[in-house]
């Protein structure tokens, strides 16, 4: 319960204002299509140096649980979900809206997203200090496999390609290592001066998340969203209240599967929202409803992709393996200050974790309280032409990125990576396993090159890496991971193959 | 998708991994480069396989880049390289700002070319934002940024 004692520092004056900025900011960013959460926080990180570490983490919690959330509004009011989280939403939320129920159904995502982002926050609460003790038994070899098995579980299951997911990983894991090598200072990949301090991970970050976005953007030409907002009629709160807790099937199935799905590294919200959706129709007794407007889908979908948050956080705060590409960027803002997740995070920093968990919390409620305030706002900013938003976060990406260490030789980094990411993407390779090869890198090569000189002084390498019961199960689950989206994989294909066949 | 693109994007990317793995393998010290090693030996499979699939055309994943949408990106790639490459150090970053965004605004803006209004618009929208960004990052986190010419 040490948790408790940290409530008070959420509510500084300085830590409330970035919670309720972070909060409203994220909402309307979330609704923006085209803006990910990954890539809002992301652009949000260089704007934390000059604060605090748990104000900044903050920050990028707020911005994290609200843009999810926020994705609801353009997914409701324009059809468009604001983030990939928020596809299942749209299937109802839009009818509902057509109808003339948009205040109901935007009442009623926010309601299930608070319920269900609680749930998994508290999840995090509960779970992250028992695990961030067992990970204390962790030895250089437990944490370099399990360095890999985050490269590895992202790059298959986040993947539509299992090889191109892993190649994603690979390159991230190489361009980790560009610069000096800490131990012998040796030159490494550098091929060009800016390289000369290797790839500093916030700009990689904005490059890799932002720069891809903005060419997609460009790419649709002189092309107007042509999404008309539809208008919010006026809607009791206190019925939207009843009718939640009346729905508590739908309700109950979308928390639980988002929260189970949150601690799945690699398997994001538009996953969680789309099962959690498929299963509260398979349960409910209208399921004919489904896809007509049914209030159902809306709270099992916004419930799910809200309760991933917490428990998404999970393996990032306990073992330092991040999650998800957005845990993978809040791990960058914890290293900009210095701090390291696991044990070392709860053991010389409870401060900084617990006001950020705690933060989350908060959030939650403000972002229920909040959303249904700047709903029409946000689904206006939705409206925003493409060309000024990529213009915007094209000027933002080239400040952020400058803005780290004060060096044109980032903005070259972040423009290089951005520009090569977006050809990779469209030739089937992914974002996400790139980051966390580039992120887990040096948590791997520190881990083997430790594990490695402790191995020639006592059993050798391949014994010390490769026996041991813990390091036997975490090669077995990297196996296990590559082995079921392999399967999956040639399973989705022989289906295409059928269905062209018929075709 | 085209299968030349495929075999000139996966080709590429096998190219740099044969690359990485020939540095990995040949520069000293070689303590320095055992984690490079590994990660080059299992890029340089992975690249191959990618790049032997594209080869025999059995590549599936990946849409590849249409014309349509190359000749509507081309401008703003342009634009982009020029920004940050050439006009933020040489111009200074708010002035080269004000020019990239606005010439973006002015080939990506739907609204119609012929009205006076739109351009207005425009500027005010060039300059209402360059204004927030000179609060945010000049004022706010004093962040200094190379400045070349007017500000």
């Amino acid at each position: 319960m040490e948790f408790i004692y940290y409530f008070g520092d959420v509510f500084t004056p300085m830590s409330f204002l970035l919670l309720l900025g972070g909060t409203i900011g994220g909402l309307i960013l979330g609704a923006t299509p085209g803006l990910s959460p990954t890539m809002a926080v992301a652009l949000l990180i260089p704007f934390t140096f000059q604060l605090e570490a748990a104000q900044g983490l903050i920050l990028l919690g707020a911005a994290y649980t609200s843009t999810v959330a926020g994705g609801a509004v353009s997914a409701i009011l324009l059809k468009i979900p604001g983030a990939p989280a928020n596809i299942a939403t749209t299937l109802d939320g839009h009818t509902m809206a057509k109808k003339g129920e948009g205040a109901r159904a935007l009442q009623l995502s926010f309601l299930a997203s608070a319920v269900g982002g609680i749930f998994g926050v508290l999840l995090l609460i509960f779970l992250t200090p028992v695990l961030a003790q067992w990970a204390l038994a962790f030895g250089p070899s437990h944490l370099f496999w399990l360095a890999i098995l985050g490269v590895t579980v992202i790059g298959t299951l986040d993947s539509a390609s299992v090889v191109k997911g892993l190649l994603s990983g690979c390159i991230g894991l190489w361009l980790a290592t560009i610069g000096f090598d800490d131990i012998m200072g040796a030159q490494r990949f550098i091929f060009h001066p800016a390289l000369g301090g290797g790839i500093n991970i916030i700009a990689a970050l904005i490059g890799l998340f932002a720069i891809p976005q903005v060419l997609t953007m460009f790419a649709k030409g002189r092309h107007n969203t042509g999404a008309e907002v539809i208008e919010v009629q006026r809607h009791s709160i206190m019925a939207a209240f009843k009718e939640l807790f009346s729905r508590t099937r739908a309700l109950s199935i979308g928390t639980l599967t988002g929260s189970i799905i949150g601690l799945i590294p690699g398997v994001g919200g538009q996953i969680a929202g789309l099962v959690a959706y498929d299963q509260t129709k398979k349960f409910s007794s209208e399921k004919e409803k489904f896809g007509t407007g049914h209030s159902e889908g809306v709270i099992a979908a916004e419930s799910a992709n809200n309760a991933m948050v917490g428990p998404s956080l999970v393996p990032l705060l306990t073992l330092s393996i991040p999650g998800s590409p957005t845990a993978a960027v809040l791990l960058g803002g914890l290293l900009i200050h210095g701090i390291f997740p696991g044990s070392d995070l709860f053991d010389n920093h409870p401060d900084v974790a617990w006001t950020f968990i705690n933060s989350m919390l908060i959030g939650q409620v403000l972002m229920c309280i909040f959303g249904l305030y700047v709903a029409g706002l946000a689904a206006r900013v939705a409206q925003v032409p493409q060309s000024v938003m990529a213009a915007i976060v094209l000027a933002l990406s080239v400040f952020g990125a400058y803005s780290v260490q004060g060096s044109m030789g980032d903005v070259y980094v972040m423009a290089c990576l951005g520009i090569g990411m977006f050809f990779l993407e469209r030739f089937g390779f992914s974002a996400a396993p790139l980051v966390l090869g580039l992120i887990l890198g040096p948590i791997a090569e520190a881990n083997f090159i430790q594990g490695g000189m402790i191995a020639d002084a006592t059993v050798g390498k391949a014994s010390y890496f490769m026996t041991g019961g813990l390091n036997l199960f975490l090669i077995a689950v990297v196996l296990a991971s590559i082995a079921y989206s392999v399967w999956m994989e040639l399973r989705s294909r022989r289906y295409t193959t059928k269905e062209e066949a018929q075709a | 998708m085209n299968r030349s693109q495929h075999v000139f994007g996966s080709g590429l990317v096998f190219a740099v991994g044969l690359w990485v793995a020939w540095v990995s393998y040949t520069q000293q010290p070689a303590e320095a480069f055992l984690f490079p090693r590994l990660i080059a030996t299992v890029f340089v499979v992975l690249a191959g396989w990618t790049f032997g699939k594209a080869v025999m055309g059995l590549s599936k994943v990946g849409n590849g880049v249409t014309r349509t949408m190359f000749v509507n990106m081309l401008p703003g790639l342009t634009i982009t390289l020029i920004y940050v490459f050439w006009a933020a150090k040489t111009l200074g970053f708010y002035t080269a700002t004000t020019i990239a965004f606005f010439t973006l605004l002015s080939i990506y803006d739907p609204a119609p070319h012929s009205e006076a209004k739109t351009w207005i618009k425009r500027g005010i929208i060039t300059a209402v934002f360059v204004a927030v960004m000179y609060g945010l990052f000049a004022m706010l986190l004093n962040v200094y940024t190379p400045r070349e010419i007017l500000f």
